[in-house]
């Protein structure tokens, strides 16, 4: 029995181990190789961050790469914390005419692939005058949060016991003033996971600016890393592209330490449902 | 009234380009002109006949099945592993997932630097210890560049379906562990007849998720092969793309993109027939 407890401690261990080692590795790595010397980089001899001045000089600049993807970013989020906040509230407290076929028609966008609404996105956006827009991109990757964020926040508010809102009513609230200043506090969980997945899509999605965004000095940093490598005449600066990987992470990673608890109870309580 | 500003945006933004990519696929659509009319049924025919659009649909079904595969049992048994408490699983758990909260670009990108012989890491280990002395061309023949790609997916998405399952795990409960023990049931046997069959709602959620993801597979081949070598690795998104922003034809990528849509949906209908059946039972 003994014998067998330690062997099977080992072998978990090992697995287990050997396993996360896998995972760990390429994320290391990159980190490590941003700094390194090598030969087709700018960090020639000695570690240092000449990869990441390169990046800040590439074509429009770090720092304008950095600006468009953060307003990108908040953007998509602004737009689909609005939307499902008051959308959420209507599809759980209210009874209003098409509503079904409403948040039905809002899940089916799941059911439309990312590129086929991709090239009339492309035609309709430049109508309204938004090509290369990017706040028509944050429409764009505001619709994909949709289906996700209507669902959550929906949950969020039929959770909310309806108690809670009916004395504030008697008090002679409005339902806007009831949303505003009662039932907000209650779905905040819900508000931080939606706002968090719309943030993460938004900052890491490469294909919709890759189809909506052809002027180079708006490209969000995914795409500028990529089009960074092919560029510069043949001569491929991997040091660099590491150094923008390193910057694309960074945000992630921590934001997934900090709010790892509520991440990932938020999309448990959402799979098990779903 | 709240629903409004949801409705408004759902119909300009999807309901409209729905309409109007019907509209696009049946229309000669050159990319900076703008419509010239009606020319049905020229771009889907013209599908058929590209010399890549075979091979592309090919390739994206194989991909699919052994990405599919592979994910779901790799994410099945991390999954088992880490499933109970004890002393170091959070540590695991939290390794397997970091690579999910980087985005499919940035991950590709990572690969791209990680398999590359200039700054790669694996070949100068591999020369030193002796087992190879010229580099792996990761990303070089066709079958390489597949097996590349797969190891850059699995690597990223693997702790995602691990979390599905493990939620699924865990909502099984342990009286019916106990009571296939008390039966006599080996481990084995209470995996296949018990956890497996009680697990097919997790299971089937990760199905979904995967094959749909696999059939879309866009980034990582765009970014990490190019759709190369020689086409090898092209799939069918990368040719709306291509026929788009390549060979400014809206036309025949929107005619590309309803095809995909109508695969998918057909898919996807199955995939909920099958699931419903399976919970009716």
């Amino acid at each position: 029995m003994r014998l067998q407890q330690v062997i099977g401690r080992t072998s978990f261990w090992v697995f287990g181990g050997g396993l996360a080692i896998m995972f760990l590795v390429p994320l290391i790595w990159t980190a490590v190789a941003s700094v390194s010397p090598h030969g087709a980089t700018a960090q020639q001899e000695g570690y240092g961050f000449n990869n990441y001045r390169t990046l800040t000089e590439y074509d429009a600049g770090l720092p304008t790469y950095l600006w468009n993807s953060a307003y990108v970013s908040i953007l998509t989020v602004v737009f689909t914390l609005g939307l499902s906040l008051l959308g959420g509230y209507a599809f759980a407290r209210f009874r209003f005419p098409g509503r079904d076929a409403l948040f039905l028609l809002i899940i089916a966008i799941l059911m439309v692939p990312y590129a086929t609404l991709l090239v009339p996105l492309w035609v309709l956006l430049g109508e309204l005058g938004m090509r290369n827009s990017l706040f028509g991109l944050a429409l764009v990757l505001t619709l994909y949060q949709l289906p996700f964020s209507m669902f959550m926040m929906r949950i969020s508010f039929e959770a909310v016991p309806r108690e809670i809102e009916e004395s504030a009513l008697v008090d002679g609230c409005g339902t806007f003033g009831v949303l505003r200043r009662v039932l907000v506090f209650a779905v905040w969980p819900g508000m931080i996971t939606v706002g968090l997945f719309a943030f993460l899509h938004a900052w890491n999605d490469f294909i919709a600016p890759l189809f909506m965004i052809n002027d180079s000095s708006r490209y969000p940093l995914s795409l500028a890393i990529a089009t960074l490598r092919q560029q510069t005449m043949g001569a491929v600066d991997f040091g660099a592209t590491q150094a923008g990987v390193v910057i694309m992470a960074l945000p992630c990673l921590l934001l997934f330490v900090l709010l790892q608890r509520h991440y990932v109870r938020g999309f448990m309580s959402g799979a098990l449902k779903g | 009234m709240y629903a409004a500003p949801a409705a408004v945006f759902v119909l300009l933004l999807f309901v409209v380009p729905l309409l109007l990519v019907g509209q696009m696929s049946a229309s000669e659509w050159p990319l900076l002109q703008g419509s010239r009319g009606i020319n049905l049924p020229d771009n889907y025919a013209g599908i058929a006949d590209d010399r890549l659009f075979w091979p592309a649909v090919g390739f994206t079904l194989k991909y699919t099945l052994i990405v599919v595969v592979v994910l779901l049992v790799l994410a099945m048994g991390m999954a088992l592993l880490v499933q109970e408490r004890r002393r170091g699983v959070g540590f695991l758990r939290t390794a397997y997932f970091l690579p999910v909260s980087l985005g499919l670009a940035s991950a590709s990108l990572l690969f791209w630097g990680f398999y590359s012989p200039q700054i790669g890491p694996i070949d100068p280990l591999l020369e030193w210890l002796g087992i190879t002395d010229e580099p792996i061309r990761w990303i070089g023949t066709p079958n390489m560049a597949l097996f590349s790609s797969i190891v850059l997916v699995v690597w990223k998405f693997a702790g995602f379906f691990m979390l599905i399952l493990m939620v699924g795990l865990q909502s099984i409960p342990n009286e019916v562990y106990e009571a296939a023990r008390v039966d006599g049931a080996s481990k084995v046997q209470s995996f296949f007849r018990i956890t497996l069959p009680l697990l097919r709602p997790s299971i089937a959620l990760c199905l979904i998720i995967s094959i749909t993801g696999s059939l879309l597979a866009f980034d990582q081949f765009f970014i990490l092969t190019n759709g190369g070598p020689d086409n090898s690795t092209t799939t069918v998104v990368m040719m709306i793309y291509r026929e788009a922003f390549r060979r400014f034809d809206l036309g025949s990528a929107a005619a590309l993109s309803v095809v995909v849509l109508l695969v998918l949906l057909i898919i996807n209908i199955a995939q909920f027939r099958y699931l419903r059946r399976g919970a009716d039972e």
